[in-house]
């Protein structure tokens, strides 16, 4: 039987800010038998240009990332975010290779349920007790609400109920630096409502950057550890 | 009050953080309250396929929309009311300025209207020498505090218990510890002697039912039904967009709308209005004017994408659902319409250039699109409205650089790789004062802890 090949799109945000949780989706994914191309040629998905209505300059980017995952099985990434610009918006701005490239491409945790079919890692999250930060791009535009929750909690945590946990951090790329006073005061009522856990993880980077920048300058709040971290502690 | 414009979205935002904290803390308990009342409504009903009547109608309404209008219209007529055709807000306040005269009217009283809004009409009607009461209580608190609205359902949920109380004591001498149904009772009061004085009564429509020609009112408080019953004169102003085809539709609408606003089944008092008072009938205004307003939406219609917000039945569910308008309210984006639907209509309403930058108040998290009784898709709006700032020339000039350059760059991997790498040795604090798009992050947060290495560099040396 041969083994399943995945090409990682580690995301500029990641690769330079949540290196570790690149990393950890590596070993996470060869631990489960994955074999892991970096394909070096990938810079960015495009998505801070086509959300700014730079239409013009995503398209540029989201050519040179097709053809940089032309060759690949499946694309995966440590971000709902980044994979929600290529499966709802490549298709519509690079036609028919955008739409082939979109079917091929997960979240991290929407790989493991959806393709690997993987219901549980192991159990070495026994004890955590954690908030889980729905990114609205995974929840929304990718659908993914349940497998991250299904995994933490398979791994041994308890992730508790969070009344904010479905509700925009305010980072939303360009948005938290155009408008950081209601982006800050967003991030605010989620701190506002955070239960008390051992950490706070998303599935996305930018978001954990968001509230723990938000955090820190308020001095208060739990660490906030990257999901991709969270299930390679899992799989030990 | 000086009222805002758009184009001061961020400052006012900000000033509303910064100065009226009360604002965000009345403003998320109402909207959390709405919604919440929403969710519970719609468990009760098939919502997918309510949702899918409801875009369907009203898109088939617009695009038909001449039709339906000269349908409603002629029906109208036909029981005596006066139809107006409004393009322009001018055009629909002069209809004002004939009723007036000719009956002498000293003072109208208003059942609730985000049109009466947009188009101004206290003002106008203050300058005809008529005194204009807001009757709807919401309305009545804001128009004794000289504020416009904040909210298209209720119009002073940024204000507290606390501050009506003040209010009331200081207008109407109710005591500084009343409880809500006192401060009910006195406004009552008080404007139940208005209804009986006015010679005019002034409302809008939430629908206009094409083959009957019915206009639909939906309230809780009664205010409308008075105001439209108990003076002489009524006049309703009706944007085009209200249309829907059939008396039967009003059905599904009236429904929808109410459970989207504010969890009920239906609003309490429903207004059918036909026209005026016929010869067997006790009560009712002796004369009847609509007022067909376009005021910018054919504008909005001939937007190939846009066109779609002109099916909006102005629930306000994207309102109390959308996390940016939870921390100000509706005042910062300084318009008659806030919030998501404030953001997508008012480039083709008002035009691209004044509403910037309130396509970008949003995050495009798109909780909104999930809350929408008529699907509007919000967040393909916004970022077709975004294009179009681009396109036009409206974008700032460090961000059009900034997007080329770095579109540029991720054509060439490994100069790309490198640029990306210098985030990691930013001076975060230096930057943040020298660079504009670096300001606001860091006045407001920490600087983000860079990784030791990159995942580039972790990936060639080997992962463990």
């Amino acid at each position: 039987m041969s083994s399943t090949r995945v090409a990682l799109f580690a995301t500029c945000l990641a690769d330079q800010f949540y290196a570790e949780a690149c990393a950890d989706t590596v070993r996470l994914l060869r631990q489960l038998g994955v074999i892991v191309d970096f394909p070096e040629g990938q810079t960015c998905c495009g998505q801070p240009s086509h959300n700014s209505g730079h239409r013009d300059d995503a398209i540029s980017m989201v050519r040179h990332t097709i053809d940089v995952f032309k060759d690949a099985e499946y694309i995966v990434l440590p971000s709902g975010s980044c994979t929600g610009m290529i499966r709802r918006h490549y298709g519509q701005l690079a036609g028919d290779k955008g739409q082939q490239l979109s079917e091929r491409t997960y979240e991290l945790s929407q790989f493991l349920v959806e393709v690997l079919g993987v219901e549980s890692l192991g159990s070495g999250l026994q004890g955590q007790t954690l908030a889980y930060h729905h990114g609205c791009h995974a929840l929304r535009e990718l659908g993914v609400e349940n497998e991250p929750l299904n995994l933490l909690r398979g791994a041994g945590a308890e992730v508790v109920d969070w009344e904010a946990d479905r509700e925009c951090c305010g980072f939303g790329g360009l948005f938290s630096a155009k408008m950081p006073e209601v982006s800050a005061a967003m991030a605010d009522h989620k701190l506002e409502t955070l239960p008390d856990v051992d950490a706070v993880t998303s599935a996305d980077g930018g978001c954990l950057m968001q509230m723990s920048g938000r955090a820190q300058h308020k001095r208060t709040g739990p660490p906030f550890v990257h999901l991709a971290s969270l299930l390679w502690r899992g799989v030990q | 009050m000086t009222q805002s414009t758009p184009s001061d979205y961020r400052e006012a935002s900000a000033r509303s953080l910064r100065d009226t904290p009360s604002v965000r803390t009345s403003v998320g308990s109402a909207t959390r309250t709405f919604d919440a009342h929403r969710v519970s409504a719609f468990s009760e009903v098939e919502y997918d396929r309510w949702k899918d009547w409801a875009r369907d109608t009203k898109t088939h309404a617009l695009t038909h929309l001449d039709t339906y209008l000269a349908q409603a219209s002629a029906q109208l007529e036909a029981r005596g009311v006066h139809v107006h055709w409004a393009e322009t807000a001018e055009d629909a306040l002069s209809v004002l300025d004939e009723v007036v005269e000719r009956h002498g009217i000293k003072s109208a009283v208003k059942g609730k209207s985000m049109l009466t809004e947009e188009l101004e009409v206290n003002a106008h009607l203050e300058t005809l020498g008529v005194r204009p009461i807001e009757t709807d209580l919401g309305e009545y608190i804001i128009q004794l505090l000289g504020e416009p609205p904040s909210h298209i359902v209720g119009p002073a949920i940024h204000k507290s218990l606390d501050d009506c109380r003040a209010l009331f004591h200081d207008r109407l001498g109710t005591p500084l510890d009343a409880d809500p149904d006192t401060l009910a009772a006195a406004a009552r009061d008080a404007l139940r002697a208005e209804f009986l004085a006015a010679g005019l009564g002034i409302s809008g429509g939430n629908f206009l039912a094409a083959d009957t020609g019915t206009i639909a009112l939906i309230e809780n408080e009664g205010n409308i039904r008075l105001a439209t019953s108990v003076p002489d004169v009524h006049v309703a102003f009706v944007g085009i967009e209200k249309i829907v085809p059939r008396f039967e539709d009003l059905a599904g609408f009236l429904q929808i709308t109410a459970r989207s606003a504010t969890g009920q089944a239906i609003g309490l008092f429903v207004s059918l209005i036909q026209g005026p008072r016929t010869p067997s009938e006790i009560d009712g205004p002796k004369e009847v004017h609509v007022v067909l307003v376009d005021n910018g939406r054919t504008r909005l219609l001939a937007d190939d994408t846009a066109w779609e917000a002109l099916r909006c039945v102005r629930c306000g569910a994207c309102l109390n659902i959308c996390p940016v308008y939870r921390q100000t309210g509706g005042h910062a984006y300084g318009w008659t319409y806030s919030g998501p639907l404030g953001a997508i209509i008012s480039p083709g309403m008002l035009g691209l250039e004044k509403a910037m930058p309130l396509p970008h108040a949003s995050s495009l998290c798109g909780a909104c699109v999930d809350v929408c009784p008529v699907r509007i898709p919000i967040p393909d709006i916004l970022l077709h409205w975004r294009e179009k700032a681009v396109d036009a020339g409206l974008a700032p000039t460090g961000e059009t650089f900034g997007s080329k350059a770095y579109a540029g760059l991720a054509e060439r991997p490994a100069s790309f790789a490198a640029a990306n790498a210098a985030l990691r040795w930013t001076p975060w604090r230096a930057a943040g004062r020298a660079l504009p798009i670096l300001k606001g992050w860091m006045q407001e947060r920490s600087a983000p802890t860079p990784s030791k290495k990159s995942f580039r560099q972790m990936w060639k040396e080997g992962i463990e």
